[in-house]
Formats: structure tokens, C-alpha cells, sequence
């Protein structure tokens, strides 16, 4: 799609410029977007394998019915932490660091625009969860209450380290919003000449839908966490009817916030794919500018659809009526999106290298989970799934199978340009069927248990949920283990042992990010390139 | 620094201690705050909370300092280009834009309890049982001056105290106007003039809402814990009447450099910043104005 007309940076680069810093310095102090991307990405993983498993423990204290290995308080602060670890630790700050990484390069920036904000927005990151896993220590242990924090769960029964709770939160909401700024910025201001917006690659255009997104509602969240500060701690009442509020009240401003928060971890989702598609179909991306309009479209509707997480919380049926039309209505863009991807396959010449491995995955089993996520659109038959096992299948399907797969699609795709060498493909590939195989045992019978009226958020469960309890669970230790295939290539390759790569890593790939060497310099475009 | 910097290419900063000591910082104040208000819940005493809350912000200052230093004198050497000076609106803007959002979370609490909760619970429009079960007593109003359980209050007029801030308020953004209009012009005579204007009307705005929140706690018994009546309207204030602070100390910092001799018409970058954060803490204040006070 983007040519370059020509380009001074490649070859001297490397030369005008000093290279990082050494030692621990460079990455406390750095204002590189390549070393912060890297930060983010390396955090991302290990809160990755350190929520994964606390899904271990969840997966071994379901692997029977009874009560075996952990207390239910316990069981009740792993399905809490897990969550907000993996939504807030281990996918955004996964996105934010592909972001980092790859618009400078992708848009011909020199960098990001706020370099300094950057590295604070990635630093706070660690303490905030330090904080919230530390709570976990703490008397009275952590939080309890699930990720959505409803009231009154969060405020008249939950220990007191829900202070310390709350605080976490809004320093994850100030990094997100920090990071979601400099995005947005950089994409509007530091294209290069001729790079047009209608020329900007779809994960480019992805994220800064993504950004505009965060800054509009984690401040949204940032006011729901203080309000359960203040009502557990200040003796205000906005979710306690005795005083004038409502406990329903604090599930309309979550949702407001939760609901486009999966967007979140979506939309770039679709960025990457729309990126490896192309190039190992080797045809340019079927439908590009409905690609953009799609996502756009999501992106308004995310904010009217916030309800639909609440039907049997109580609702007038206008309500509840208005709530699933719109909810069905996203399925629309979203269905041009698949579309697309289909027809960009359509009469290509495929190759199936890993990242299109993962990205096929991707456009099965995300599909699967959306279609799942239609059917709990319906607010009659919702009435039957709520809260079951069910839901459970859906959102992992999108989050595991969907986001977390396009970001490991995206690491294999990007990590020869990142690293300079070719990683073991042969590891990559044990990796990507191991996964596809366990993680499909792992959530694919969720949804049977989940029909059957299994509920989710319980230690324990009826005799007849037995058999595949135990599956899921194989599936889920599997998948765990699967993982550390990942771990141990990801240090192989950061070790550079590998066959060094060209600049163009993939004979089909195009973008900006290809022009420049491999590994990418210190610095690149510190002069923008021009753009036919 | 290897590399000459000209105000035509995009000025990426070397390596900075100051995010690091800001995250730490941070990390500090929420273990501090955290734990200060879980100790006071249980015992009463804030215990060591206390004092790792004071180094927090105590660091924080300390950081600003360093790093706006930094960037004053980056600036004053001329390395920021003309981009950058639209980054920074840029990001000036959307940081505005989230914090508007911010005060959304707290007017969607107000219109849900006084469009939904509280004449549900009078019974409004099908919730006849619930009045019956649980507070058959209650009569749904607003503002709230009888809660459902029984906690009793006074409203907060409009016309006194409040009245009389709106129109510092409204004055003060005109003031701050008028300091952009003499710095556009080069006449640093007016802008020292109405930015000073600005902070002192700032600040007296200030003096008055805690002779409002004195007047409110010691006789209406209008309190932070008076049912949703109270919640919202201490919430929305005071988070405003932070801001408003933060805007203060803002404009005194900016009246220091103006002083100092920094800004020109065409760079003054944190000028601006300072001026949309005042007329946005302005707007904020309006909206509070009519939906807190006055209907």
C-alpha cells in the first residue's frame, strides 16, 4: 500500500545516533519507544504466566467437585486477581507495547511524541501491581469480589485492602490514559509527508480508535473505583439504597466503562490481523477502507450497548429491548471485518508461516466467540446463560483465543524485525498446535457445562458437571504448559540465536516497518521518510 | 548530546531519571493513602500509612520540579520545534477530554439517583412494593432531605455563597482571557496584570468554598455521609474545588515565569495549557452550578 520514494535513514541510522545506554540505567531512564515497547511486552508476559497461574489454581480446584485444595475465599481472590491481572496487565499493556513498538516505524516517527510520558506511563504500570498482588498477602487477603467489583460485594463485604484495591486501580487507569494520549498523538501529528490517513496501516488506524476509546472511559472507572472507596470508607451511599442510591447504579457506570474496555482488547486485535493476512495471502487487504469504517462503527456502538451485561440485574423492557438491538447491531461491522479477511484470502497464494498459523486461529475461533456473544445478546435466552459457564466460553474465546492469539500472531510476526534473527520455527510451530489444541479442550466444553446451568464464580459443582470439568481442567494445565514452549523460544530468540534476517523478513509483507533493517536501529526516521 | 538540535528536527529527549521517580513516587502515595485508610477503618489510627503517604507526595513535588525544569529549559534553548508545540496541545486537550469524562462518572451518579433510584424508591413508576417493603415513610424528593433510612439534611441554596462564586469564577476565565490577549500582544504590562487578577480571584474562590463546606457540615448538617443528596454534591464540588486548586497552582507557577521573563507570542506553550485548564475547571464549575445547585 506505501511505497517509500526514498529513504536516507536505513543505512545511517546507525552511525548519527549513539545507541541505549548500558546497563539498568537504560531501561529506568529510557525515552526509546523501542526499549519501552520492549518493557511493555516483557511485562505483559509475565503477568501473562503469573495470572495464567492463578487460572491454575481455578482449573485445579475444579478438576473435581467437593472442596479440595483451596478455601472458597481463596478460590473467590484467584477468579478476582486472574481477571484483572489478564485484562489489565497481561492484554493492554500487550497492545500499548505493540503500539510502541511498531506505529513510530509504521507511520515513519521518530519516535513517540511524548517520550518522557511514555516511559512514566509504562513505569507505573509494575507498582500498581505490585500493589495488587501484594494485597493478596494482607489480612483480610484480597480482593474477593471479582473483576467487576460489583457493589455491594466491593463496599459492605470486602476487606479493608480494597483501599489498597481502588488506588491500583487508578494507577492502571492513569497509565492507560497516559499511553492512550501519546498514541493518539503520535498518529496525528508525526506522520510522515504522504502518509495520508487513508494510507495508515490498519493496525495504526486500529489503535487510535483503541486510544480514543481509553481516554473517553477509564476515567469512567477511575470514578466507579473512587465511589466504592468513598462508600466503603466515607459512609457515602450511591450504591446503598438506604441512602437514596442504588447498587444497580454501580453496574450502569461499570459496564459504561466495561463494555468499551472490550473493545479495547479487541480493536487492535483486528489491526494485527488485518496486517499478517495480507502478507502471507500475498494479496493486499480485501475492503481497507470499510476496514476503517467498521472499526469506527464499533467503536461508537460500544458506548450504547453497556446494559446488555445487566439484563437479569432488572431493567425496563425498553430497555432491555434497546440494549439488545444495539448489541446485535455490532455484529454488523464486525461481520465486514471477517468478511474481509475471508475474501483477502480468497484466490491468494497462502502460506501458513506461524503468525498466519495464529491469525487463521484467530479468525476461526474469534468468530466462534462472537457468534456466542450473539447468542447472549439475546436478552430472553440470556435470562438462561447468565452467569453461567457459558459466559465464561464466550469471553475467553474472544480474549484467549481472539486478543491473546493476535498478540502472540503479532509477536512471531514482528519479533524477527524486533530481534534481527529467525526464531526456532520449530518450537513456534509445537507452540501454535499445542495451544490451538489445548485451548479449544480447555473452553470449547465450557460451553456444554455452561447450557447445562453450570454457574461460574464457584468452587465447586453438581456430580453431572464431573466428566467435563476434568477436561477443561487437562485443557487448561496444558495450555499453561504450552506456554512455557513460548517463554523458552521468546529467550532463545532475545538471546539472538537464530539465522540473521533480512530487513523485508516476509517476501509479502509491506509497511514501513520492512524498509528499515533488522534488527531495527536504536533510532529510525530521525528524518522522515517521504511517501508516494 | 552527540547531536545538534534545531527547532526542524523533532525533539526526542535523552534519558530521564524523572518518570521513574514519579512512578515511585505514585507507588508510595497509593500504598500510603491504601493502607492509611484501611488502618483508620479498623483501629482509628493511621499507623505507618501516614508517614510513606508524606514521602509520596513529598517525592512527587520534588519530581515536578525536576522535570518541568527540564522541559522550561529545553525549551528556553529553543529545541522544541513547531510539531512538538502541536503535540503538546494535542496532548493537552485529550488529557482534558479524560478529565471530563472524570466529572461524567459523577454527574451520571447524580442524574441516575435523582431520575431513577430515588423515585423508584418513592414507588415511581411500578415500584409500589418496593416503597412498601422496605421504606413505606419514605417520600421520594429532591434534593434529598430525608433519606431512605432517615438521615436528615438541608439543601444547599443557590443564591448566597454559590451565586456569588459563579460569578468569581466566570470573571476569573474572563481575566485569564485577557492575560492571553496581552501576551498575543506583547504587552507583558496586561498579562502580569489579569494573570494576577486570575490567581487572586482563584484563590478567593477557594477561601469561599470552605466557608461553604464550614456552612454546610455546622448548619444544615449537609455532610459528606447525608445519603446521595450529600454524596454527590461533596464528590462533585470537591473534586471541582480540586481541580480548582491544581488550576491555582498552575497559574502561580506560570505568573513566577511570566515574572521571570519566559513566554513570547509565538512560545508559550504551558501559558495555554494553564489557560484551557482554567476555562475548563470554568465550564465544569457552570454545569455544577445549575445541576447541583440551582435545579
Amino acid at each position: 500500500m506505501t511505497t517509500l520514494t526514498e529513504n536516507p535513514n536505513v543505512a545511517a541510522t546507525a552511525d548519527t545516533h549513539h545507541g541505549p545506554a548500558k546497563g539498568l540505567k537504560r531501561w529506568l531512564y529510557t525515552t526509546n519507544h523501542k526499549d519501552i515497547g520492549s518493557l511493555y511486552l516483557w511485562f505483559a508476559f509475565i503477568m501473562f504466566l503469573i495470572g495464567g497461574a492463578m487460572a491454575m489454581v481455578i482449573r485445579a480446584e475444579l478438576f473435581q467437585p467437593g472442596l479440595q485444595i483451596v478455601d472458597p475465599h481463596f478460590f473467590n481472590q484467584m477468579t478476582t486477581v486472574h481477571g484483572l491481572i489478564m485484562v489489565f496487565g497481561a492484554v493492554m499493556p500487550a497492545f500499548t507495547g505493540l503500539a510502541n513498538w511498531m506505529i513510530p516505524m509504521m507511520i515513519g516517527a521518530p519516535d513517540m511524541a511524548l517520550p518522557r510520558m511514555n516511559n512514566f506511563s509504562f513505569w507505573i504500570l509494575p507498582f500498581a501491581f505490585l500493589i495488587l498482588i501484594m494485597t493478596l498477602f494482607m489480612e483480610g487477603g484480597g480482593p474477593a469480589f471479582g473483576w467487576t467489583f460489583y457493589a455491594p460485594l466491593s463496599t459492605t463485604y470486602s476487606s479493608d485492602t480494597t483501599a489498597l484495591f481502588v488506588f491500583s486501580v487508578h494507577i492502571m487507569g492513569i497509565s492507560s490514559i497516559m499511553g492512550a494520549i501519546n498514541v493518539i498523538v503520535t498518529i496525528w501529528n508525526m506522520r510522515a509527508p504522504g502518509m495520508t490517513w487513508m494510507k495508515m496501516p490498519l493496525f495504526v488506524w486500529t489503535w487510535f480508535i483503541t486510544a480514543f476509546l481509553l481516554i473517553a472511559v477509564m476515567p469512567v472507572l477511575a470514578g466507579a473505583v473512587t465511589m466504592v472507596l468513598t462508600d466503603k470508607f466515607f459512609g457515602t451511599s450511591f450504591f446503598d439504597a438506604a441512602g437514596g442510591g442504588d447498587p444497580v447504579m454501580f453496574q450502569h457506570i461499570f459496564w459504561f466503562f466495561g463494555h468499551p474496555e472490550v473493545y479495547i482488547m479487541i480493536l487492535p486485535a483486528f489491526g494485527v490481523i488485518s496486517a499478517i493476512v495480507p502478507t502471507f495471502a500475498r494479496k493486499p487487504l480485501f475492503g481497507y477502507a470499510s476496514m476503517v469504517y467498521a472499526t469506527a462503527s464499533i467503536a461508537l456502538l460500544s458506548f450504547v450497548v453497556w446494559a446488555h451485561h445487566m439484563f437479569t440485574t432488572g431493567m425496563p423492557l425498553f430497555g432491555e429491548l434497546f440494549f439488545m438491538y444495539c448489541t446485535m447491531l455490532i455484529s454488523v461491522p464486525t461481520g465486514v471485518k471477517v468478511f474481509n479477511w475471508v475474501a483477502t484470502l480468497w484466490r491468494g497464494s497462502i502460506s501458513f508461516e506461524v503468525p498466519m498459523l495464529f491469525a487463521l486461529a484467530f479468525i476461526v475461533l474469534f468468530t466462534i466467540g462472537g457468534f456466542s456473544g450473539l447468542m447472549l445478546a439475546i436478552t430472553p435466552v440470556d435470562f438462561q446463560y447468565h452467569d453461567t459457564y457459558f459466559v465464561v466460553a464466550h469471553f475467553h474465546y474472544v480474549l484467549v483465543t481472539g486478543a491473546v492469539f493476535s498478540i502472540i500472531a503479532a509477536a512471531y510476526y514482528w519479533l524477527p524485525k524486533w530481534t534481527g534473527v529467525m526464531y526456532d520455527v520449530t518450537l513456534a510451530k509445537a507452540h501454535f498446535w499445542c495451544s490451538l489444541i489445548s485451548v479449544n479442550l480447555l473452553f470449547f466444553p465450557m460451553h456444554f457445562v455452561g447450557l447445562a446451568g453450570m454457574p461460574r464464580r464457584i468452587p465447586d459443582y453438581s456430580l453431572q458437571f464431573a466428566d467435563f470439568n476434568q477436561w477443561i481442567s487437562i485443557g487448561g494445565f496444558a495450555f499453561g504448559l504450552s506456554q512455557l514452549i513460548f517463554l523458552a523460544l521468546l529467550i532463545k530468540a532475545c538471546r539472538k540465536q537464530g539465522k540473521p534476517v533480512d530487513a523485508k523478513v516476509w517476501d509479502g509483507a509491506e509497511g514501513l516497518e520492512w524498509e528499515v533493517a533488522s534488527p531495527a536501529p536504536y533510532h529510525t526516521f530521525s528524518t522522515p521518510p517521504k511517501i508516494k | 548530546m552527540s547531536q545538534q538540535h534545531d527547532s526542524q528536527s523533532y525533539y526526542v529527549p535523552e534519558q530521564s531519571p524523572w518518570p521513574i521517580v514519579g512512578a515511585f513516587a505514585l507507588f508510595l502515595i497509593a500504598l500510603g493513602a491504601g493502607t492509611t485508610i484501611a488502618k483508620i477503618h479498623q483501629t482509628g489510627d493511621p499507623g505507618w500509612g501516614k508517614t510513606v503517604l508524606i514521602a509520596g507526595i513529598v517525592i512527587v513535588v520534588l519530581m515536578m520540579i525536576g522535570w518541568f525544569k527540564d522541559q522550561i529549559h529545553e525549551s528556553m534553548q529553543g529545541m522544541h520545534s513547531e510539531q512538538l508545540g502541536v503535540s503538546y496541545k494535542q496532548g493537552m486537550s485529550w488529557f482534558i477530554l479524560s478529565e471530563v469524562m472524570f466529572f461524567m462518572a459523577f454527574f451520571g451518579a447524580l442524574f441516575y439517583a435523582r431520575v431513577l433510584s430515588v423515585p423508584w424508591l418513592g414507588g415511581e413508576p411500578n415500584n409500589e412494593m418496593t416503597h412498601l417493603v422496605l421504606w413505606p415513610d419514605f417520600t421520594a424528593m429532591w434534593p434529598l432531605e430525608k433519606t431512605p433510612d432517615g438521615t436528615e439534611t438541608q439543601a444547599m441554596g443557590w443564591t448566597g455563597l454559590p451565586l456569588i462564586n459563579t460569578l468569581i469564577l466566570l470573571t476569573s476565565s474572563i481575566t485569564m482571557h485577557m492575560a492571553h490577549v496581552g501576551l498575543e500582544k506583547n504587552n507583558r504590562k496586561q498579562m502580569k496584570l489579569f494573570l494576577t487578577l486570575t490567581v487572586l480571584l482563584g484563590s478567593i474562590f477557594l477561601y469561599l468554598q470552605v466557608l461553604e463546606y464550614v456552612h454546610a457540615y455546622r448548619d444544615l448538617n449537609l455532610t459528606l455521609d447525608a445519603g446521595i443528596y450529600g454524596n454527590t454534591f461533596f464528590l462533585l464540588t470537591g473534586f471541582h474545588g480540586m481541580h480548582v486548586t491544581v488550576g491555582t497552582l498552575f497559574l502561580i507557577v506560570i505568573l513566577a515565569r511570566v515574572w521571570c521573563g519566559h513566554f513570547s507570542n509565538d512560545n508559550h506553550f504551558a501559558f495555554m495549557a494553564a489557560s484551557w485548564y482554567w476555562h475548563f475547571v470554568d465550564v465544569v464549575w457552570l454545569g455544577l452550578f445549575i445541576f447541583v445547585y440551582i435545579i
